[in-house]
């Protein structure tokens, strides 16, 4: 598993009290809403606030915001896009 | 003619015991509150993953009455909207708050949490009983000094006597820092569940709350 991949599992973990699950239980390419984790609106604020606390980044839209917290993966590649990590 | 209705189950969690009906069913070491309630969580096996996320008062609420409906399948007898859920405390939802301070104490590193924030009411218990159970009745939250037997009766009497609601749970959540207590009560209008605890007056209630303390 890549390092960066690793690390946001087990932040999105932490963050979002998954106290059940490892690392090698979230699948980085599914959803993570919905299907997937099935994670909700009060997450999605969860993770927002973990990329602006941990990586220093912003998400700019509501549009933008739907594709970066699509799947771990797509978190992964703004976090990399944008150099911050 | 005055209808009477009935006490048909009870459930207590405190001091580290889980009790149905008078029944000891779980009897934890566990110290903290958190940690009491993860052993309840597990020893009972309920699989609800949205659990962790929630605060202690949620928790207990949310435990309390798993177990208060275990084996008790209510859309057998009930539509949504027919169960009511009126709940009680003396400290609101005091520890959520502590928490939500504390996250935003630091101002250099000012990063509210929302999944903290979101349980800074009380009456969130409330909700997330209903959503697990699929309730839509009516729903109040009081904050009172101490257990008040009075105002639990009267205002499930008023909610089975005027709404359409014909059954309600009913009782006291209580979370504060290394405290914590649940007693809820199923009340009933269904001749079938008759022969349930006791008649639902405020002593029957106040009897059943003393039985543990």
């Amino acid at each position: 598993m890549e390092p960066l991949i690793a690390k946001l599992k087990n932040e999105i973990i932490g963050v979002l009290n998954l106290n059940d699950m490892t690392p090698d239980d979230i699948d980085e390419n599914a959803p993570l809403f919905v299907e997937g984790l099935g994670l909700d609106s009060i997450d999605a604020l969860e993770l927002i606030v973990l990329l602006e606390k941990n990586y220093g980044l912003k998400i700019g839209t509501a549009e933008e915001g739907k594709k970066i917290l699509h799947s771990v993966r797509s978190m992964a590649d703004f976090i990399k896009t944008n150099n911050k990590a | 003619m005055k209808e009477t209705y009935h006490i048909t189950r009870y459930c207590i969690i405190r001091n580290n015991q889980v009790q149905l009906n008078g029944e000891l069913l779980f009897e934890s070491r566990e110290m903290s509150p958190s940690a009491l309630l993860t052993s309840v969580y597990r020893h009972f096996d309920i699989p609800y993953a949205k659990f962790f996320k929630m605060d202690n008062l949620c928790k207990l609420g949310f435990l309390a009455c798993e177990i208060l409906l275990r084996g008790r399948d209510l859309g057998q007898d009930y539509q949504a909207g027919d169960v009511g859920i009126i709940l009680s405390n003396a400290s609101s939802s005091i520890d959520a708050d502590r928490s939500h301070q504390q996250s935003i104490a630091n101002q250099d590193s000012y990063f509210p949490s929302p999944s903290l924030f979101v349980y800074t009411l009380a009456n969130i218990v409330i909700g997330e009983i209903c959503i697990r159970h699929k309730l839509q009745g009516e729903g109040m939250f009081f904050i009172e000094d101490a257990f008040n037997p009075d105002i639990l009766y009267n205002s499930v009497k008023q909610v089975l006597d005027e709404s359409v609601a014909r059954s309600c749970i009913t009782g006291w959540v209580e979370v504060n820092g290394s405290e914590y207590e649940a007693v809820l009560y199923f009340i009933e209008k269904q001749a079938s569940h008759k022969s349930g605890i006791a008649i639902f007056d405020a002593v029957n209630l106040l009897n059943l709350y003393q039985q543990t303390e």
